[in-house]
């Protein structure tokens, strides 16, 4: 009896039809080393906490701005996207980001 | 690509080809391989942004695994599963549906259409005064023929309420965070019932799209800049309103102009969320900097399009725009389409030249010699140039 259903087994195993692949996966690379943000007083903070949620490459690509221009895309992570940014840490990044990647000359 | 200074032999005159890393926008940025993907140019890694090299603009259909890559949302959709995966059709219809691909693929006839997909914002990067926002070179921009089903006979399919105003679509890409705003977008119902040609594709030239072009399926918006396109669709949902979340409003809007322009530095009054490309043409061959023999031909080559009325004419200068005079046209793969251009043009003298290119569409649409300007970063169309030096 365990023979046949071994060899029914083997038998169905060999017979049936091969699983359509019916999913599709991709790994994604981690984050390029060109998005690490340039060296500068509260650096480590804004590398931290801006690739919480997207790589730096995008402020790296940027052309750069004043205080103002990145204070409005600081406020713009909080309001419109709900960085959870305290107050003086969105003061902090915006000084950073103006020092280190100030206005396009 | 081979390195700077390798031979080529296209058009006998042209001696070398410069590197991109010469374009001041595209410098510092690394070349990357992503699944299903050719090396790209890399704007963001998370979410993915990548872009096109020039030298696949040399003809008229982009290879899917050079077509470029843009997500808004973090995380994007990594695996999809044909087995669970379904295209939900609900809100003001009388019968929602839930159709798998294969119910996609055979239970609405299946159409075909040639169409240019291009990001809102390429070349975003060479907007003077500079705008912050992704920082495209020119090659958020693809070619490819997409056969799906029309989104019009699905709606048909599902029944379209009275008093149904917008179809809103939404795909698998879905905001780690609640705190932010799903990908989502708006089109008129009528926009859709009017026009054959917007689609719900599931093949790209020939195959699967690739996931990170928006596997298993995509919206196809014809003449229309990508961001209507949406990509791994997955919810379709009729409403009686005007959709103004995050992406339509404030986000992908232009001054409320004419032109989609203001004067340079200044804030539009009255913004309208951007519909139709603009005309726009350029040259893949030969790329800046390269240089070319004084007395042998060489072959111009490029593509053209625009916003779906189709290119009747090219015309390209090698004097910086001072005469002008008429490229040759390739096949016409329809209105929608990149259209190639070539021009065999001889450089009599060892000095630089300035080469251009401008094009025409069917209803006398062209380029300007000067860009237009918006604080978003769009519409751009102003007359490409490349540099060359004969030798």
């Amino acid at each position: 009896m365990r023979a046949v259903v071994i060899a029914c087994w083997l038998t169905c195993l060999i017979l049936a039809p091969p699983a359509i692949a019916q999913e599709k996966t991709i790994t994604l690379p981690a984050d390029h080393a060109y998005a690490k943000l340039r060296p500068g007083p509260h650096s480590d903070l804004a590398q931290t906490q801006c690739q919480f949620c997207h790589s730096t490459d995008y402020i790296v690509m940027q052309p750069g701005g004043d205080a103002k221009q990145w204070g409005a895309v600081v406020t713009k992570m909080i309001k419109v996207f709900g960085a959870p940014l305290s107050e003086a840490d969105a003061k902090a990044i915006t000084e950073y980001l103006a020092t280190t990647y100030g206005p396009p000359k | 690509m081979g390195q700077a200074g390798s031979l080529l032999l296209a058009g006998g005159g042209l001696l070398s080809s410069a590197q991109a890393a010469d374009d001041p926008i595209l410098a510092g940025r690394p070349l990357v391989r992503y699944p299903e993907k050719t090396d790209l140019i890399l704007l963001t890694s998370r979410p993915p942004q990548l872009e096109t090299p020039m030298k696949y603009f040399d003809r008229a259909i982009t290879p899917n695994d050079a077509f470029f890559v843009r997500y808004h949302v973090f995380p994007v959709p990594t695996s999809v599963d044909l087995g669970t995966w379904r295209l939900k059709v609900h809100g003001r219809v009388d019968r929602p549906l839930e159709l798998s691909l294969d119910e996609l693929k055979t239970k609405f006839p299946a159409t075909k259409v040639i169409a240019v997909n291009q990001c809102s914002g390429n070349s975003r990067g060479r907007f003077s005064p500079r705008v912050l926002g992704g920082q495209w070179g020119d090659g958020a921009m693809g070619n490819a023929e997409w056969v799906g089903a029309r989104m019009r006979d699905i709606l048909t399919q599902a029944g379209v309420r009275q008093g149904a105003l917008q179809v809103t679509f939404d795909g698998l890409d879905k905001p780690a965070f609640p705190t932010v705003p799903d990908f989502v977008k708006s089109l008129d119902v009528s926009r859709i019932m009017d026009d054959p040609d917007v689609i719900v594709a599931y093949q790209m030239n020939g195959q699967p799209l690739p996931v990170l072009n928006g596997y298993p399926a995509r919206l196809i918006v014809p003449g229309w800049y990508a961001t209507y396109w949406v990509k791994n669709l997955s919810e379709i949902e009729v409403i009686d309103h005007v959709f103004e979340k995050f992406w339509m409003k404030p986000g992908y809007r232009i001054p409320d102009t004419p032109c989609g322009c203001v004067e340079p530095g200044t804030a539009p009054a009255r913004t309208v969320p951007i519909t139709r490309m603009t005309v726009r043409s350029f040259i893949a061959v030969p790329a800046p900097g390269a240089r070319v023999a004084v007395g042998q031909p060489v072959t111009l080559k490029g593509i053209a399009f625009d916003g779906g009325y189709g290119i009747s004419e090219v015309q390209i200068s090698a004097d910086g725009g001072a005469t002008w005079r008429r490229a040759q046209l390739g096949a016409d793969l329809g209105r929608y389409s990149f259209r190639e251009w070539s021009a065999v043009w001889t450089p009599p003298a060892p000095t630089s030249y300035r080469l251009m290119v401008r094009a025409f569409n069917g209803i006398g649409e062209s380029q300007g010699t000067l860009p237009l300007w918006n604080p978003a970063g769009y519409l751009r169309n102003v007359v490409e140039q490349v540099d060359v030096q004969a030798v």
